[in-house]
C-alpha cells in the first residue's frame, strides 16, 4: 500500500472520532475550527441533497425546463460561450431569474456549495481571528473574502474562444 | 376548405421539423444513444472512479477531467466545470472530520488556500478563453505528466523538517493530531514555507484551467517540500480544495459552464462510489489499483492530447 493510500485510510478513519478508542489523547483542536467544521458537516450534505432533489424535479418534468433534457445533446458538446449565443441562457447571477424552469433550479445547490466558503469566513473565522487579535489570520481571512466575493460576483469576464 | 389543407400541412410541417430535431440530437450524440443514457452512462462511470479514487488514495477530480473530457461528448468547458463541483462537493464533505481531528489544520490551510484560490480565478479565465484545441493539448501533458509523478513520487510519513523560516514563525503554523501507529499526540511544523507558497501559485492556475482537484500537487509541496506529516498534508490538502475550488467554481458558474445534466449525476456518482469505496478499502489491494489509476491516467492523457492535435 502507497504512504498515501494509507494517510487517506487514515484521515478517512478519523471522520468519526467517537467511535477511537478511549485511551486518545486530547487534541487540542481551536474553537474556531471546530466551528467551521460544524458549518460543513450539515451544510455541505444539504447542498448535496438539495441538488439530488432538485435533480429529480428536472428529470421528472415537475417543472418546465428552459431547455428540455432531451434536446441537450444538440448542445453540451459546443463551447460555454456559443451555448449562451445559442440559448440565450443568462450569464452571472441572471439565473436567479429563472429558478421557475426546472434546469435552472439546479443551480440553487451548485450555489449553495459554493457559498458555504465564503459564509464560513465570514461568519466564523473572521470573528474569532478578531476576537483573537490575530492581525496575520485576521487579514488573510479578509482578502480570501474579497477573492471569494469577487469570482462571485460575475464581473470578472472571459473572452470568448 | 382552405383552412383544413393548410392546418394538415402546418401539421405536417411540423412532424417533419420535428423529426428533424430528433434526427438533430441523436447525430448531436455521435452515437445513436438516446439522450438519457449519457447522463446515466456519467452517474455509472462517476461511481466506479469514486470507488477507485479512495483506494488509490487520489482525489476524484484528477480522474474525471481527462476520463470523462476524453470519452464522453461533453465538451471540454463543461467537463471542467462539473469537475470542479465534484472536487468541491467531495472536499466539502471531508472537511469536518478532517477539521475535529485536526488532521486539516487552519493555520496551514488558510494562507495556502488564499495564495491557490487567487490564482485559481486566473487559471478558469484563461481556461475558459484558451481555444479548445490548445486547452485538449495542455490538458494531455498535464495529465500525463500527474501520471508520471504518481509512479515516482515516494511521500515521506514524517519528513524531517529544519529550522522553521520567518513566515511559518510569524503565521506560527503547526499543531498537533492523535498518531494510531505511535498511540500519541504527534506536534508538528513547516519549514520553506515561501517556497511552498509560490509553488501555490502554479497549482491554483492548473486547478482552475483545468477544473482539476489539486491534491496530486498538494500533497507533494506540504509533505515533501514543506516538511507536513502526510496526514497533515493530506487532510490540509482535501480541506484546502473546498476553498481553491470553489473560487474557479464561481467562475465556471458565471460563465454558464456548469450544465446540471453533467454536473449532478457526477456529483452524486463520485459521492456515493467514494462511500461504497470507504467500506471496501480494507478488502482492496491499494497498489494494483493505484497502477490501474496510473494506466487510466496515462491513457486518458494521451487520447486527450491526440484529441488536441486532431486524431
Amino acid at each position: 500500500m502507497s504512504s498515501q493510500a494509507r494517510a487517506e485510510k487514515q484521515t478517512s478513519a478519523k471522520v468519526a472520532p467517537s467511535k477511537q478508542a478511549k485511551a486518545v489523547p486530547k487534541i487540542d483542536v481551536p474553537p474556531e475550527q471546530m466551528a467551521y467544521a460544524n458549518l460543513l458537516l450539515y451544510c455541505s450534505w444539504a447542498g448535496i441533497a438539495i441538488l439530488a432533489l432538485t435533480f429529480l424535479i428536472y428529470m421528472s418534468g415537475l417543472l418546465t425546463p428552459f431547455i428540455p433534457a432531451s434536446e441537450m445533446p444538440m448542445y453540451w458538446g459546443m463551447s460555454a460561450h456559443d451555448f449562451l449565443a445559442e440559448t440565450g441562457a443568462p450569464i452571472g447571477w441572471g439565473w436567479l431569474g429563472m429558478l421557475g424552469y426546472g434546469d435552472f433550479i439546479n443551480l440553487v445547490g451548485i450555489a449553495f456549495l459554493a457559498l458555504l466558503t465564503i459564509v464560513g469566513y465570514l461568519v466564523l473565522l473572521l470573528p474569532a481571528y478578531l476576537r483573537k487579535k490575530d492581525v496575520a489570520y485576521t487579514s488573510i481571512v479578509v482578502v480570501e473574502i474579497l477573492v471569494l466575493s469577487l469570482a462571485a460576483s460575475g464581473i470578472l469576464a472571459v473572452g470568448a474562444h | 376548405m382552405l383552412d383544413g389543407l393548410i392546418l394538415k400541412a402546418t401539421m405536417l410541417m411540423e412532424m417533419a421539423s420535428n423529426s428533424q430535431a430528433a434526427v438533430a440530437v441523436t447525430e448531436a450524440t455521435g452515437s445513436g444513444l438516446p439522450w438519457w443514457a449519457w447522463p446515466a452512462l456519467l452517474l455509472v462511470t462517476c461511481f466506479g472512479m469514486g470507488i477507485v479514487a479512495v483506494m488509490a488514495g487520489v482525489g476524484g477530480g484528477v480522474l474525471f477531467v481527462p476520463i470523462v473530457g476524453s470519452f464522453f461528448p461533453f465538451h471540454l468547458d463543461f467537463v471542467r466545470g462539473a469537475g470542479l463541483i465534484v472536487a468541491l462537493a467531495g472536499a466539502l464533505a471531508a472537511g469536518p472530520g478532517l477539521l475535529k481531528a485536526n488532521l486539516a489544520n487552519l493555520r496551514l490551510a488558510l494562507p495556502v488556500a488564499l495564495i491557490a484560490s487567487t490564482f485559481s480565478i486566473i487559471g478558469a479565465i484563461v481556461g475558459l478563453a484558451l481555444p479548445t484545441n490548445l486547452l485538449q493539448i495542455a490538458l494531455g501533458i498535464t495529465i500525463t505528466l500527474i501520471a508520471i509523478l504518481f509512479i515516482f513520487s515516494q511521500n515521506s510519513e514524517f519528513p524531517k523538517v529544519g529550522e522553521p523560516d520567518g513566515v511559518t514563525k510569524a503565521l506560527k503554523i503547526g499543531g498537533s493530531y492523535y498518531e494510531p501507529s505511535a498511540g500519541k499526540a504527534v506536534d508538528w511544523t513547516v519549514w520553506r514555507t515561501p517556497q511552498g507558497f509560490f509553488l501555490f501559485i502554479g497549482i491554483g492556475l492548473v486547478a482552475g484551467m483545468f477544473g482539476l482537484g489539486a491534491g496530486w500537487a498538494n500533497v507533494p509541496v506540504l509533505n515533501l517540500l514543506m516538511g507536513a506529516p502526510l496526514k497533515i498534508a493530506v487532510g490540509s490538502s482535501k480541506f484546502l480544495l473546498s476553498i481553491t475550488d470553489t473560487s474557479a467554481a464561481w467562475v465556471y458558474l458565471n460563465q454558464g459552464a456548469v450544465l446540471p445534466i453533467i454536473a449532478v449525476p457526477s456529483v452524486v456518482g463520485i459521492m456515493i462510489g467514494s462511500l461504497v469505496g470507504v467500506k471496501l478499502l480494507a478488502g482492496a489491494k491499494p497498489a494494483f489499483v493505484r497502477k490501474l489509476v496510473i494506466a487510466m491516467l496515462l491513457f486518458a492523457g494521451i487520447r486527450s492530447l491526440l484529441k488536441g492535435l486532431g486524431y
